[in-house]
């Protein structure tokens, strides 16, 4: 324990003498190390907060979007022109086991104002379900009802954002605010929910019945999509089935013809999302080994360097008593203290410049606690590696040649 | 008892590039009984630095015996015979040897950073500045050798062949680089040392110096041509005082 601790020292002196040239060494697994950590935090905090942002569309989900997907894959007009009815969403609520609450969509941005404040936000239009199937919590006022759905009564939640814009140190709650010219009236205002991982303002919406913003709004007669919620996991399945083949009968889709809306569960989704991120992850992970071997090899070298210019020292040493494996450990030592300073220092600087882009750019990121670990085991593991090597090589000589050595 | 150096027709060839092979050293028999004071002597390039490499473990010979304490060394490994370096001789270099930026006190205190039973931060500290006080050099312990003179850097080094406390002794010409006085001073440590009971084998090719020790060893071309015992022994202090006392008296005059 104490030799540790004194050949620590030695290290430490040997690398203190010759600075910059450390630094220098330093550099390469400071950058690749600093790089893995800074870019895993990037990604992992999109990847949680896309998990977050699918989890917040509720449990058990599934969406059934106008248009499809063509067979390989492409999109063609998903979620587009509207081939789906309220008559198919009554349709699901009706026949489909399983299936507890449902909402019709229909989505558009517009220009809202109020008085003489203008604001450009997206239009939902939903049934009261929304609000229980995305579990988002109406903190003042209170929901539109069935009634006004079929009324296609002008009444409209808002989220926090538009709240601040229109009505600035005011109550919202009883507010007139016209969509193209169409007054409703604000019955609720939602949580609110902050940025998603794109950078949207998940706030900056308003929620009306779907009644109303296909009436009196988008004047269409389509949805764009039917979210629908099963009572439990192991219904998700089935109840996706059952959809596709109701709607297909209800379309009049012959076989071998391909579906004119997509089916989608919340597993689907999220795999979707993820996939890019998981592909990330490897990408970085492959980049990260490529230069903490660049780093370990640029350590090597100055080893090398570092044995035969001391080996007169090393020849002393083993002089007055040091055997081949104290000379080896000695030089071990200090490659491993060489890469694992690197190492934490790029940590820090990984850190550091995650946290710079979260702040500056509001980039959401999340260090990685395990990343952290894996980078530091792995720099430890560069020096044990590539010092290895020259280590062995000054252990190996002969005390009276390297005493001779000029 | 056996002796503590006991040689047995030793020889040293380097074998070197060319296909010329060098006899340094060709057939030498010696013993150094313990408490002994050696100086071997000899020409340049008469074999000297190489036998002394071979008795202090640095170098194996390439035929004969060499039994260290009744143990034949020919048979040992290289960690055995860096534990032997570490612990039982006392190693000092014609040109010091001793690590740049490092302190004089650093210095001394390295062997026992590989001694085998390791000794508390504090015992160590306390070895070497004793070590230090033996050559007179204790208030030069925080001093890197680029700031001794060399007397002083010879001196560290044989404090640091002493911190292991072994009970032989090598200098391979201690005195070659320094002058008359500085060399006498040196001859005085070893004559002390020496009294303490540690046996010492010097190499010098100076006659001076060689009075100082109790037994001379000649060699020409890899052999031990002769063998005597010193008739008129000089102390360092009395020679010591000589000088200074002629030194004052030129002054004087
Ligand atoms: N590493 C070596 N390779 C080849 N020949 C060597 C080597 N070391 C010494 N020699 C040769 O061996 C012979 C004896 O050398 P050594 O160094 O023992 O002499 P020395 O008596 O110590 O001389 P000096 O008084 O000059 O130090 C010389 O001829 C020298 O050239
Ligand atoms: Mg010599």
């Amino acid at each position: 324990m104490k030799r540790i601790f004194a050949t620590l020292r030695i290290a430490a002196r040997a690398l203190r003498r010759n600075l910059m040239r450390t630094t220098l060494t330093m550099l390469g697994i400071i950058i690749g190390v600093g790089a893995v950590i800074g870019a895993v935090s990037l990604t992992n905090g999109a990847k949680s907060q896309i998990e977050a942002q699918i989890a917040s569309m509720g449990q058990n989900v599934i969406l059934v979007f106008s248009g499809s997907f063509s067979r390989g894959g492409v999109r063609s007009g998903w979620g587009g022109a509207g081939t789906l009815t309220i008559e198919d969403a009554d349709a699901i609520r009706r026949e489909i086991m399983g299936v507890t609450v449902i909402s019709p969509e229909s989505r558009t941005r517009a220009q809202i104002a109020a008085g003489n404040q203008n604001w450009n936000t997206q239009i939902l239009g939903e049934s009261p379900d929304y609000f229980d199937i995305r579990q988002w919590p109406i903190v003042s006022g209170s929901s539109f009802t069935e009634q006004d759905v079929r009324s296609a009564n002008k009444v409209a939640v808002i989220g926090k954002t538009i709240a601040d814009e229109l009505f600035p140190g005011e109550d919202p709650i009883g507010q007139i605010v016209r969509v193209k010219n169409v007054p409703f009236i604000i019955v609720g205002m939602l949580s609110a929910k902050g940025l998603s991982v794109q950078g949207q303002d998940q706030d900056d919406l308003m929620v009306i019945p779907y009644t109303s913003a296909m009436k009196r709004v988008q004047r269409v007669t389509t949805l764009n999509s039917i979210m629908v919620q099963a009572a439990k996991p192991t219904l998700l399945a089935p109840a996706q089935q059952q959809i596709i083949e109701l709607l297909r009968q209800r379309h009049r889709i012959t076989p071998g013809k391909d579906d004119d809306f997509t089916v989608r569960n919340q597993q689907e989704i999220a795999e979707m999302a993820t996939a890019q991120s998981k592909t990330m992850t490897v990408l970085l992970g492959a980049v990260a080994m490529v230069s903490l071997v660049v780093g370990g090899i640029g350590i090597m070298n100055i080893m090398l360097v570092s044995v035969t210019e001391r080996t007169r020292e090393i020849g002393i040493r083993m002089a007055i008593g040091a055997r081949g494996g104290d000379i080896l450990l000695q030089f071990l030592t200090e490659a491993v203290t060489l890469s694992v300073i690197g190492g934490l220092l790029g940590i820090a600087m990984g850190i550091g410049v995650s946290k710079l882009l979260s702040a500056q750019y509001a980039w959401p990121t999340l260090i990685p606690t395990q990343w952290v670990v894996y980078s530091f085991l792995f720099s430890a593991a560069v020096g044990i590696s590539f010092g290895f090597y020259p280590a062995r090589k000054a252990s190996r000589l002969d005390p009276i040649d390297a005493l001779r050595y000029e | 008892m056996a002796a503590v150096i006991h040689l047995e027709a030793i020889q040293k060839i380097y074998r070197t590039g060319g296909g010329l092979d060098v006899h340094a050293v060709r057939g030498v028999s010696a013993e150094v009984q313990a408490g002994e004071f050696v100086a071997i002597m000899g020409s340049s390039g008469s074999g000297k630095s190489t036998l002394m490499n071979i008795v202090g473990c640095l170098d194996r010979a390439s035929g004969g015996r060499y039994l260290l304490d009744g143990l034949d060394v020919s048979g040992l490994n290289r960690d055995q015979l860096a534990d032997i370096r570490n612990e039982k001789i006392g190693f000092i270099f014609q040109g010091f040897n001793l690590l740049s930026r490092t302190s004089a006190l650093e210095n001394v205190e390295l062997p026992m950073l590989y001694l085998h039973r390791s000794l508390s931060h504090h015992e160590q500290r306390e070895r070497a500045m004793g070590a230090l006080a033996t050559v007179n050099l204790a208030e030069r312990a925080h001093h890197h050798p680029n700031q001794l003179s060399g007397g002083q850097q010879q001196r560290v080094a044989i404090a640091r062949a002493l911190v292991n406390r072994p009970a032989l002794l090598l200098a391979d010409e201690p005195t070659g680089n320094l002058d008359s006085q500085t060399s006498i001073e040196i001859m005085g440590v070893f004559q002390k040392l020496n009294d303490q009971g540690i046996t010492i084998v010097m190499v010098t090719h100076e006659l001076d110096i060689a009075r100082f020790t109790k037994r001379n060893l000649i060699m020409r071309d890899g052999l031990i041509v002769s063998d005597v015992a010193v008739a008129e022994r000089l102390n360092a202090e009395t020679e010591l005082r000589r000088l200074r006392d002629a030194h004052q008296a030129v002054q004087l005059s």
